[in-house]
């Protein structure tokens, strides 16, 4: 049993238990969209003074909050109880294709060389993990959401305009990977 | 403590990110070139189960735990915002490896370079809340 569930989780049973997750909130009176976080965030710190977009009642998304720290949570329980050191199994052209950009096969969940010590610490990494957060950021609020609440809340609603940005994200996605990752690494 | 079941919620979510694996940034760059099914797998069984349900809870009209009808909101009526900004968002997903439930996910399994990534995914959002009004919606 412990192994089973230490072991990564398939397809089947992780997207099954995401709709649960989305079920649950919608019972809860909410709704599942996690980048609604980042508004809240700067809400909180005072970002209502000098944009408008910021100055409403965030203390009514605390839940989302708490939301969020269970997901953190969850991050440090999946590390330590659930953990398992098996590399990440992604498929032999992956692995090939990310040779090519310096990206050496999985050895963990994520690659040292984005996430590592050295990596953070040069200007080229740093600017990788700031100008990705930056675009996830401002994208997610410009499109009124992300994978969570466009993805899998919207498209499970038949709602057109998360389908028109969930295109976007796979528009998006591919033009990095294919086009500008080769130039970047 | 009506906050704790948003806790445990939160708690499973975070659980089901990490081990679906869908936190790698590889399992990122695997889905956009096409070379597995697993994160399609994922999002698809989602979506379907999704669907099936919200369409049962419209079908009988299900209440949520405090009574109240489970409402559903069409969203504005756009192609531009939907479309940039989903660009926008789909090229730091590709880069950074995370969206931003995963980031937070990453930092608790101690990753704490995507506190980096999350740090600026705040940013982010607050330059969108500054210059909001002059883009097109």
């Amino acid at each position: 049993m412990h192994e089973f569930i230490t072991q990564s989780w398939s397809w089947w049973f992780s997207g099954f238990l995401i709709s649960v997750i989305m079920f649950l909130l919608l019972y809860f009176g909410k709704s599942f969209g996690f980048s609604s976080n980042l508004r809240t965030i700067c809400a909180a710190v005072g970002a209502g003074k000098t944009a408008k977009f910021f100055d409403f009642n965030w203390k009514g998304q605390i839940w989302n909050l708490v939301f969020l720290v269970g997901a953190i949570l969850g991050g440090t329980i999946s590390a330590t109880v659930l953990r398992n050191d098996e590399p990440v199994r992604i498929s032999k052209e992956t692995i090939s294709d990310l040779m090519e950009l310096g990206i050496a096969a999985p050895e963990s969940l994520q690659p040292s060389e984005l996430f590592g010590f050295d990596a953070v610490f040069s200007l080229k990494g740093f600017l990788i993990l700031s100008i990705g957060g930056l675009m996830v950021g401002f994208g997610s609020r410009y499109a009124g959401g992300c994978t969570s609440g466009h993805a899998i809340s919207g498209l499970s609603d038949l709602q057109i305009p998360s389908l028109i940005a969930v295109v976007g994200f796979f528009a998006g996605g591919l033009i990095m990977t294919h086009i500008l990752l080769p130039f970047i690494f | 403590m009506k906050l704790i079941k948003f806790l445990i919620t939160g708690i499973v979510f975070g659980i089901v990110m990490a081990k679906s694996e869908a936190i790698s940034w590889y399992r990122i760059q695997e889905m956009f070139r096409f070379q597995a099914f697993h994160m399609y797998g994922i999002i698809g069984v989602a979506v379907v189960m999704g669907a099936l349900g919200v369409w049962l809870i419209k079908k009988y009209h299900i209440r949520d735990y405090s009574g109240n009808p489970i409402a559903f909101y069409p969203k504005d009526k756009s192609v531009i915002r939907y479309l940039v900004g989903g660009t926008i968002f789909g090229m730091g997903w590709a880069l950074s490896g995370a969206c931003p439930g995963p980031m937070v996910v990453n930092i608790g399994y101690g990753y704490f370079a995507m506190a980096i990534v999350f740090f600026f995914a705040i940013v982010g959002t607050y330059l969108y809340g500054l210059i909001k009004d002059k883009l097109p919606h």
